[in-house]
């Protein structure tokens, strides 16, 4: 805003800048470590691409697991892929947002300290751990409600039995999956809360509100954005996380939205983990097209979480 | 404070590149240093294959090493389609692999291998294949390979089905559906559970033999203490598994020919000596093709073996001599009780072990 106050014609009295060497080398750094990002995206982008024409031209028969197709094939996963990661943000979001507010808002101050960096501890559990939780813990215990829901509730689709008699469903892989997801989704949050303008949240209370209505009125409009943010991350996570769903889920080549039964769509990276062991030929091929197709679903998601992000970004006042 | 911190991070660094580098020949602790040495091979090997093998050849390894302070031995457990893959990429000195290699993959050049020399399998590993429950009270239980084929393919579904109750008159079989586990990753051991199978329940098992279990039946797992754990943690499970994998699971009794035969090494050892190799090879290629049909008392045909692959003639002849005397002392009989004693396999026959050896002993 001072910029336009100076005269044009003055800018060639003001002394030059110095350039020291310092200052040369570390542009050249921050330069070069810019563009190589790009770079290896470009060269992860190209190998993916060039690994998996022999599998989208690949002839019926040729393709691992009876499909037809390559469709035929990666249909199921990219289903499973995108079902398992909405089930685990069903159930970290609200999840996220309470315990955001929680270290925000209500909690006492060492209280909010502590709790936060256990969230932070959370996420820096290695994920063979929580699969291996998931499969010797969760699993056997949540079962046999899995059996009573199946037998109460069976008439709903989602709890449609024949009941899983090991728990290893998709609904056990997807509270695995929130667990996994909660610290960066809190992290986020909890962040974009604090950040919320002291001035508007007394104002709110000036004004005879309770604390809910004075979260409901300053903080959550003012964080909007952040929190899709933090939803658009988890659900990055979500997508990529391989392990514990390998370990975790009972896999089949099927599309159904039972939550509770033996026969689970698996998801992409959880089959390329299974797999790769003992793929050869255009099974190989398949896989890493099915990495292809993973590729592009996360850039997908990341393009519309930018989108999202920028476009409220003007009147949100988070920036 | 800068260099500092920049130093202890260079320290940590340090460290760990000489803890890590020190753990790279794995040999056991006590005496390598004195009691080896009493040999001229040396150099390295590197093998890349059948996780099925890894504790087998884990303690080949490091005995070899022992005895031969200069040699190294190394095994990475990728898989058995990786072992092959790149064993014939020349990647892999030699390769660790449930399945022989396929009449096409023989085709192919072996960038390892001396020109116009191909590449041999050694069968050194047998496991048998378990059928392992997990039902309340019951410890006794008999199943022919019909009912296996049922219970695997979904059309036998309740422990008490008349299938299963009139080969176990006497046990007390539960009314509870049957959770039904099995791999979830692609395996040798489902390729031969699925082939016994096929060749044997010809009629229920319409599937072929594939490392993918084919029917949409039951709860899958991955690995092989995976579907045992699965199995463990629920209640009225069947899995099949190799047998080191077992654990506290009970192991059915499998109908061979009439009479109910327990699982036992010997019997699995038996049934491979006794199956015929696989026509067309060469004299030193001893790729075995399982009798499925074998009814002698005490065999059990529900096995798996395992081969190392080597070159008939290696381009570096160093690295041949270094297989050669590999190969042999795995197949030897300390070799196979090493293994028999870490992995719980089953030991070659004196007969079959001296056909490998013979075998090994071409190698170039």
């Amino acid at each position: 805003m001072t910029a336009t106050a100076e005269r044009p014609s003055k800018a060639d009295t003001r002394p030059k800048s110095v350039v020291r060497l310092g200052d040369r080398v570390f542009s050249t750094a921050t330069v070069l470590s810019g563009s190589l990002i790009l770079v290896v995206l470009v060269a992860v982008a190209l190998f993916l691409i060039v690994q998996s024409i022999p599998a989208l031209t690949a002839k019926p028969g040729e393709i691992p697991q009876g499909a037809k197709s390559f469709w035929d094939y990666v249909g199921p996963l990219v289903f499973g892929t995108i079902w398992a990661a909405l089930l685990a943000l069903i159930i970290a979001t609200p999840l996220a947002l309470g315990i955001a507010l929680f270290i925000s808002h209500y909690a006492p101050r060492r209280i909010s300290q502590l709790l936060g960096y256990i969230i932070d501890l959370l996420a820096a559990v290695p994920s063979v751990v929580f699969g291996l939780w998931g499969v010797l813990v969760l699993a056997p215990f949540i079962q046999p409600f899995y059996s009573t829901l199946v037998d109460k509730l069976g008439w709903i689709p989602l709890f449609a039995g024949p009941v899983s008699g090991t728990g290893k469903t998709i609904l056990t892989a997807s509270i695995v999956l929130a667990v996994m997801i909660l610290p960066i989704m809190t992290a986020v949050m909890r962040e974009i809360f604090l950040q919320a303008p002291r001035l508007h949240e007394e104002a709110a209370l000036a004004l005879g509100a309770t604390r809910f209505e004075m979260i409901q009125m300053a903080v959550l409009p003012f964080a909007r954005s952040g929190m899709v943010s933090a939803i658009m991350l988890g659900l990055g996570r979500a997508l990529g996380e391989t392990l514990a769903i390998a370990i975790v889920l009972s896999p089949a080549a099927v599309v159904n939205l039972h939550l509770l039964t033996s026969q689970n769509p698996n998801t992409i990276a959880a089959n390329i983990a299974l797999q790769f062991n003992e793929a050869q030929g255009v099974g190989l091929n398949t896989l890493i097209a099915s990495g292809l197709i993973l590729f592009v679903i996360t850039l997908l998601v990341n393009m519309a979480a930018r989108f999202v992000v920028n476009r409220r970004k003007d009147f949100s006042g988070a920036n | 404070m800068n260099i500092k911190r920049v130093g202890s991070i260079a320290a940590i660094a340090i460290v760990g590149a000489i803890a890590l580098s020190s753990c790279a020949s794995n040999e056991g602790g006590a005496g390598t240093g004195s009691s080896a040495g009493s040999s001229d091979l040396s150099g390295t090997i590197n093998g890349i294959g059948s996780s099925a093998q890894q504790a087998a050849e884990t303690a080949w390894a490091s005995a070899f090493q022992q005895a031969n302070a200069d040699a190294n031995v190394n095994y990475d457990p990728q898989g058995s389609g990786a072992g092959r893959t790149s064993f014939i990429s020349g990647a892999a000195d030699f390769a660790g692999s449930d399945a022989a290699l396929s009449d096409e993959e023989l085709k192919s050049t072996f960038a390892g291998c001396a020109a116009d020399s191909k590449a041999i399998d050694l069968p050194v590993y047998i496991s048998p294949i378990a059928i392992a429950y997990n039902v309340d009270g019951l410890t006794d239980l008999t199943l022919d390979a019909d009912t296996i084929a049922g219970i695997f393919k979904g059309t036998i579904t309740k422990w008490n089905d008349a299938a299963i109750t009139k080969l176990n008159p006497d046990a007390k079989l539960p009314s509870a559906a049957i959770t039904v586990v099995h791999r979830s990753d692609d395996s040798g051991t489902t390729f031969n559970f699925s082939q016994y199978l096929a060749s044997q329940a010809k009629s229920v098992w319409t599937e072929e033999a594939s490392q993918t279990f084919p029917y949409s039946v039951g709860d899958a797992a991955k690995g092989g203490s995976g579907v045992a754990d699965a199995a463990k943690n629920s209640k009225n499970s069947i899995t099949y598994l190799d047998d080191s994998a077992v654990g506290d699971l009970s192991v059915a009794k499998l109908m061979v020919g009439g009479t109910a035969t327990e699982l036992s090494a010997d019997g699995a050892a038996a049934v491979v000596s006794k199956s015929p190799l696989v026509e067309g090879r060469a004299d030193n290629d001893l790729a075995i093709n399982i009798d499925r049909t074998l009814t002698d008392k005490g065999d059990w045909p529900l096995v798996l073996v395992s081969y190392i692959i080597a070159c008939d003639t290696y381009k570096d002849s160093a690295k041949g001599n270094l297989v050669k005397a590999y190969a042999t002392y795995a197949a030897s009989a300390d070799g196979q009780k090493a293994a028999a004693e870490q992995a719980k396999s089953a030991e070659l026959t004196s007969d079959l072990a001296s056909k490998v050896a013979t075998a090994a002993a071409t190698i170039k």
